[in-house]
């Protein structure tokens, strides 16, 4: 017990105290910002070089639904493109993913896309079940992370749940492969109405880096609308959370 | 002894022509198998079919742990119809490797005694056999009932099936259904032919071993292309790998703790864990040390006010896991459910060829960080822990004994790194391969041995690419540590191994 004791006081407060307000590591690859427009030529090599094809050339822009925050295309041309440690990307609008020249402002809901309901009935309770559909890990890891000691999203009364019978949405990582792609669907059909889906990670918002292969099927996202995208590789856990609380309408 | 048939490689070692590894008929090659695996210090480190010219071929290679030579040999057969004698009757830990090769190319293999698919790949050789057929062992009885958990789990992991049949609350046997995961990795490893596009995938087989995948998959290619990295940077890397190991053997310590109902356990090694991974994320700007590891090169050099950040963070949670560590392993209640529970044997680990800490808990000396030194433990000594008992309380204990181990490796490098400050390359992604080409990169992951090999064309692109997780073996131990255990002691038993699910899926 004494012991138990000396550990607890070790310990400490672990947790932070607002998840809106964290100034994460310098490096952390978060918002990206372009603040000054590539030429033809450079374009042409961030092409050939972004391995998820998240670079739009008109008008010229990095899709964070298909970026896997390599930063690589900054390391290219280091005085046009840089990352920010903004992790509140998070978004339910899927073009606001789409970080245009100049812009430097925070990804913002786009409130009009928030279904009625959704804020009257989960406001101050949320059970969510998740599904790994060829999700690598880090991103499951990340999202158990949410709910340690440290992110404590059970706070806001946010919760993941054993069943999806239990649950008020499903929250998808990873691509969607072919032999995930029934089980997915049969645990969002188990999950009573009124439902969320939202995809955390990259590979879940576009398929990423596993784009195009033919062992994933992604055709469950064609049927339904997506209520939160949560971008990174792996999303943050305060990217999950704000992402939630803002499409919540909650204050961190 | 020398073996004439097979030619010798290193890890990591100069890669040697395609058309110089011996090509030896079945009986032969069948026969230098069984005579190198006599020896208990050798081990299969890959073992695989690829269409070739119109043949089949198949490529063994045999890693021998005493001389870290790695022995490489194959045999050709035609495109289809083949039927060949089972290594597996007599050496079962060939068994997962000759499952695959069924389960890709039809080849028959006589008398296997589990010719069972493995990962149900798009481009599987029987349309027929789906996720939904697979072959479950049955036992007709009344006395039994069986138990299906999955693929989806109560918690937030991966997908993966198990059915159990139980004798009341005793489980007989365990089946453990793979392949969700699916994501054509290997394929899309030629597909997407451009080096960084490679060494993002490598960095997402397994999402909780980036480290170790991408440092087997830099290791391949800069032996492919002839890429000498300096030694500050093989030193940075084998840091990255036992950061890795740190965060996620403590990470581990908790969630045992969770399985066990010792909360306290649990947070304290939660927010350990979470001291180690912001570590990684102050390096590199990701928890998971992606980014970190690239060919050639690196992005983020570290430098001395990150060192210092690092030597303090891991002196202070290095000494309070230890003190944690104590406590858990001297409580009545946690010794209770992790002593002599989910126990495998060392003979079942040689039988079914386990690697990495499933093999170490049962006293056998198998790390590649010893045998086939990699990075900077080719210059650095090292002896690997190891325990016997083989139950969930080994386990736990070798995770406690391996973060110690690894807090000391980073501290004696670290020393070496403060003495110096040169500047390091930038990562190269426009490598040339050696055409005709095959080389092997073995890596010690946290989990064990993960092995990456690679066969290129006339112009030096890549035609054939293999990974090997260590869950592809350690799988089997699993299923074997749960027989006539306690189904309730599944979860903890499972959560010992930690084994990867997409790392066997691909």
């Amino acid at each position: 017990m004494i012991k138990e004791f000396k550990i607890f006081r070790q310990h400490g407060k672990q947790f932070v105290p607002n998840p809106g307000n964290v100034e994460l590591a310098p490096l952390f690859r978060g918002r990206p910002i372009i603040s000054n427009l590539p030429d033809e030529k450079e374009i042409d090599k961030l092409l050939a070089l972004c391995p998820t094809n998240a670079i739009v050339a008109k008008p010229f822009g990095i899709d964070l639904g298909k970026c896997v925050f390599c930063k690589e295309c900054h390391f290219l041309i280091p005085n046009k493109i840089n990352f920010t440690n903004d992790y509140k990307i998070a978004t339910n609008d899927r073009k606001k993913l789409i970080i245009g020249f100049g812009d430097n402002t925070p990804v913002k809901l786009n409130p009009d896309l928030v279904r009625k309901e959704i804020r009257k009935v989960f406001k101050n309770s949320l059970k969510l079940r998740q599904i790994s559909a060829a999700g690598d890990n880090s991103g499951e890891m990340e999202l158990n992370a949410s709910g340690n000691v440290n992110f404590d999203m059970g706070r806001y009364g946010i919760e993941f749940v054993a069943s999806p019978r239990h649950a008020d949405g499903i929250v998808i990582t990873g691509p969607i492969s072919e032999n995930m792609a029934e089980a997915t669907q049969i645990c969002y059909d188990a999950t009573p109405d009124p439902k969320l889906i939202i995809l955390v990670g990259t590979d879940a918002i576009s398929g990423g880096i596993f784009e195009g292969s033919p062992a994933i099927n992604r055709d469950f996202l064609k049927k339904y609308p997506v209520d939160l995208y949560v971008p990174g590789n792996p999303a943050h856990p305060l990217t999950f959370i704000n992402g939630i609380l803002s499409l919540l309408g909650k204050k961190s | 002894m020398t073996h004439k048939h097979t030619i010798e490689i290193q890890n990591n070692g100069a890669p040697v022509l395609l058309k110089d590894i011996p090509v030896l008929e079945y009986p032969e090659f069948s026969h230098q198998v069984k005579d190198l695996l006599a020896d208990q210090n050798c081990h299969c480190v890959a073992y695989y079919a690829i269409p070739f010219e119109k043949k089949l071929k198949f490529l063994c290679c045999i890693a021998n742990d005493l001389t870290s030579k790695v022995h490489a040999f194959s045999h050709d057969q035609k495109t289809s119809g083949v039927v060949l004698e089972s290594l597996s009757s007599e050496i079962f830990a060939m068994h997962v490797y000759e499952r695959e090769i069924h389960e890709n190319y039809g080849v028959q293999f006589l008398h296997h005694p589990w010719l069972k698919p493995v990962r149900f790949p798009f481009a599987r050789f029987n349309r027929n056999s789906t996720m939904n057929n697979y072959p479950f062992f049955q036992i007709e009885s009344e006395e039994l009932h069986e138990v299906g958990v999955g693929p989806i789990h109560a918690g937030v992991i991966e997908p993966g099936h198990f059915r159990f049949i139980c004798n009341g609350e005793n489980v007989i046997h365990l089946e453990i259904h793979l392949g969700y995961q699916h994501r054509g990795i290997e394929k899309l490893m030629l597909d997407k032919n451009n080096p960084l596009q490679r060494m993002i995938l490598a960095e997402s087989i397994a999402g909780d071993s980036a480290v170790a995948h991408g440092l087997a998959h830099t290791g391949l290619v800069e032996s492919l292309a002839g890429i000498d990295v300096p030694q500050r940077l093989q030193i940075e890397r084998s840091i990255a790998l036992e950061l890795e190991r740190i965060a996620v053997h403590i990470g581990d310590t908790g969630a045992l703790c969770t399985d066990v109902a010792y909360q306290f356990g649990q947070v304290v090694n939660e927010a350990l864990r979470t001291t180690i991974i912001n570590t990684t994320q102050l390096w590199c700007g990701n928890r998971f040390g992606k980014g970190l590891i690239r060919p050639g090169g690196t992005n983020y050099p570290s430098d001395a006010d990150f060192i210092a950040a690092m030597m303090s963070t891991l002196k202070d949670s290095g000494q309070r896991f230890a003190d944690m560590a104590d406590r858990i392993f001297s409580l009545p209640s946690v010794l209770s459910r992790f002593d002599g529970i989910g126990v495998f044997t060392q003979e079942q680990a040689r039988l079914t060829g386990a690697v990495g800490m499933a093999a170490r808990i049962t006293g056998i000396n198998r790390d590649i960080r010893k045998s086939h030194p990699f990075q900077y433990f080719k210059n650095h000594s090292f002896d690997p822990t190891m325990l016997t008992s083989g139950d969930v309380l080994a386990r736990s204990l070798l995770r406690k004994l391996e973060v110690k181990q690894s807090i000391e490796l980073i501290k004696t490098w670290a020393e070496i790194l403060m003495d110096s400050m040169e500047i390091l390359p930038r990562p190269q992604y426009n490598y040339k391969l050696q055409p005709e080409s095959f080389a092997i990169s073995l890596c010690e992951g946290w989990r064990g041995e993960i092995c990456h090999s690679a066969i290129t064309g006339k112009d030096g692109e890549i035609i054939h690419y293999k990974i090997k997780d260590p869950s592809f073996h350690n799988w089997m131990a699993l299923a074997l540590a749960v027989r006539n255990q306690e189904i309730s002691d599944f979860p903890v038993c499972n959560k010992s191994f930690n084994l990867s699910y997409c790392g066997n899926d691909l």
